[in-house]
């Protein structure tokens, strides 16, 4: 059963009380919220996530709701907990969403070390995975969700998680997070899309989450080959560029955007070094996405046979 | 209260093969909460049981075992150059507590994991010792001078520092309770009686009875539980190997925590590990005698029971609250006289809230 087959009043019941279970590869999240926001986002964008049996197992237990004092009405807030421990300072109630997926990428990102978790948007196509590690700003999410909405099996915008057993990807397919102008951009490239609400003034400036096509979601359990390491550069007015990377180059440039590299210790290391073995690696320019995704097809080619 | 999963567990980790999903959800949480997680792992392992844990909560076991092997591996380096900068003062680091268990190879350090080295030195050498610690990147760091000040006038440690680069947390003690604290044990008995841990480097680390009053000491006149039940744990691991290593141990505890003014913190110590954990120590060993009427130790019995379980909503009932708050209030109290702890206190909860 998926999260829309559960209905609206039953979702609502759920998450204003002990919580609903979702499964979002490989980990069942418990979620718990009280937050019209919350609920409203969550049902438009995790609509084809399955529901997990509530007797189970889950990995990660979330709660997003209002302070019990002044601050519920007077400049009302946020508040996340992961099982009872708030890890964060509250933010701005209109952010309760974006807050939730903060807050769940601190989890995954905290209490997982059998991944190498790199900061990177990682899709696949034809068996090729693609590996974008980048800083925030540099339109690695936007590039990531115009991939997917032309038929890349998304595995997610911001998370990578590589496997240390077999340097493989496992996917953890999620909402993709557009910042600012790429909102609207991704809206116009692709009207179909799903955009959930729009947050203004985050930290981040206004925030808006597409949802992640059900065949991703489906396919979440089918991990993925890393083939590609390619570093965006949106550049304003510029041709679609590719200009290769040596491996190590690559290789230092992805160990600097990873959550758990040190704690990993040699593992990191060679989980890290294996992956970059198998990949070819480039930088990427590029300013119009069409150009962009007629790029990344014909590097597809080049990777086959 | 309601009986507690992890405890059940920790006391008879075989009980593990029957649990459902639910239950084993339950105690990852509980043991997460607790910083026990990877102690769990290493308990499970020692009883040839990883094999039968169901993958879901095996992948968090592990994870947490991962980060404390690694963490072990740091702390091991980080006490490396805390002896080489101390080296040619001639003043050996006295490693404390979690440092003290992994130098020293001893039963609680496996899968513990802990923040901050702590060392003790003599008192009259705390001076050289800081202006050394600076040299090589130690300072301290992010605290009101008002915190800074209560530190060396009222604390048994200076203002913890922290290397400029690497981040790492010294807290450099030169006695075990604060100056204002009820009990004095005296440092210079404590510092005489050290051990050498590790030849190469010279640290050292309290004999192992004071290891254990420490332990005691630092649990028991804490006003914070947050990990009360860890703390417990390593008390029966210290308890349960010292003990096998000789006939005498008990008495010897019991002499010393009388000569230290230790026997309290003794007394609940062994009180709580034995009921709580199922430690086996003789039922001629108490710690008794100091004091404690039969109501009296009822009434510690209920604030402890609470204070000592996991910080976890399913570990609680309608008097945790309540408890964890007088024991926070006891633990100032031990520390520290009312004429100095209500102003602090009234400090920390309106001026510095104010700040923030």
């Amino acid at each position: 059963m998926n999260v829309a087959a559960l209905g609206a009043a039953e979702l609502r019941n759920r998450l204003h009380g002990d919580g609903l279970v979702y499964r979002v590869g490989p980990y069942a999240v418990r979620l718990r919220s009280s937050i019209d926001q919350v609920l409203s986002a969550f049902s438009c964008l995790y609509a084809d996530y399955p529901v997990e049996p509530d007797d189970g197992f889950a990995d990660f237990h979330v709660y997003v709701h209002r302070p019990q004092n002044l601050r519920r009405w007077y400049r009302p807030q946020a508040i996340f907990e992961f099982d009872g421990k708030v890890p964060f300072k509250p933010l701005p109630f209109s952010q309760s969403y974006p807050f939730f997926e903060w807050g769940l990428n601190w989890c995954v990102s905290n209490h997982i070390s059998n991944h190498l978790i790199i900061h990177s948007a990682v899709l696949e196509n034809r068996g090729q995975a693609v590996v974008m590690p980048g800083n925030p700003g540099v339109g690695k999410s936007t590039l990531c969700a115009a991939l997917m909405l032309r038929g890349w099996r998304l595995l997610t915008d911001e998370l990578g998680m590589l496997s240390v057993d077999d340097c493989l990807f496992a996917p953890v397919p999620r909402p993709v997070s557009l910042k600012n102008n790429s909102i609207d951009l991704i809206a116009n490239f692709a009207p179909e899309a799903v955009i959930g609400p729009r947050c203004e003034d985050t930290v981040k400036g206004t925030v808006a989450h597409v949802r992640a096509p059900a065949d991703s979601v489906a396919r979440a359990a089918e991990k993925a080959t890393p083939r590609l390491v390619v570093l965006p550069q949106y550049v304003e007015g510029a041709n679609a560029q590719l200009i290769p990377l040596s491996r190590p180059e690559a290789a230092m440039q992805i160990a600097g955007n990873t959550f758990n590299y040190s704690r990993l210790g040699l593992q990191g290391f060679a989980t890290l070094t294996r992956m970059i073995d198998g990949c070819r690696c480039f930088e990427f320019r590029y300013s119009r996405l069409d150009d962009a995704i007629d790029t990344f097809e014909q590097l597809l080619v080049g990777g086959e046979g | 209260m309601p009986p507690v999963l992890l405890v059940n567990i920790l006391r008879n980790p075989e009980l593990c093969r029957s649990l459902s999903l639910r239950e084993w959800d339950l105690l990852i949480r509980q043991a997460r909460r607790s910083e026990l997680l990877a102690r769990l792992h290493h308990i499970f392992a020692c009883n040839e049981l990883i094999e039968t844990i169901p993958e879901a909560p095996l992948l968090h076991l592990d994870s947490a075992r991962l980060i404390a092997d690694r963490h072990a591996v740091a702390v091991r380096w980080e006490v490396k150059q805390i002896a080489i900068a101390l080296h040619d003062s001639g003043v050996a680091p006295i490693l404390l507590k979690g440092a003290a268990y992994l130098i020293g190879e001893l039963p609680p350090c496996f899968g513990r994991v802990f923040n901050d080295i702590d060392i003790i030195v003599p008192v009259e050498r705390l001076g050289e010792v800081e202006s050394i610690l600076f040299l090589h990147g130690w300072a301290s760091y992010g605290m009101s001078d008002y915190d800074k000040e209560y530190y060396r006038r009222w604390m048994h440690e200076i203002p913890p520092l922290r290397h400029v680069k690497r981040k790492t947390v010294i807290d450099v003690h030169h006695r075990i309770l604060p100056r204002t604290s009820r009990s004095q044990p005296s440092s210079d008995k404590l510092l005489a009686a050290a051990v050498t841990l590790d030849e190469k480097t010279g640290v050292k680390a309290f004999a192992p009875i004071d290891m254990v009053l420490h332990s005691a000491c630092h649990l028991f006149y804490e006003g914070e539980f947050d990990h009360g039940l860890r703390d417990l744990v390593d008390l029966d691991a210290l308890l349960t190997e010292f003990s096998s290593r000789g006939d005498s141990f008990w008495s010897d505890l019991m002499d010393r925590a009388d000569e230290l003014e230790l026997l309290r913190p003794l007394f609940y110590a062994l009180r709580y590990t034995r009921d709580i954990l199922g430690t086996s120590i003789p039922g001629s060993v108490s710690g008794g005698g100091v004091g404690t009427s039969f109501i009296g130790a009822r009434w510690m019995d209920s604030l402890f029971h609470r204070g000592l379980m996991p910080d976890h909503a399913s570990c609680n009932d309608s008097f945790t609250g309540i408890a964890r708050w007088l024991l926070f209030v006891r633990g100032h109290y031990l520390r520290m006289p009312l004429r100095l702890l209500v102003p602090h206190l009234v400090r920390k909860a309106f001026v510095e809230d104010m700040k923030s």
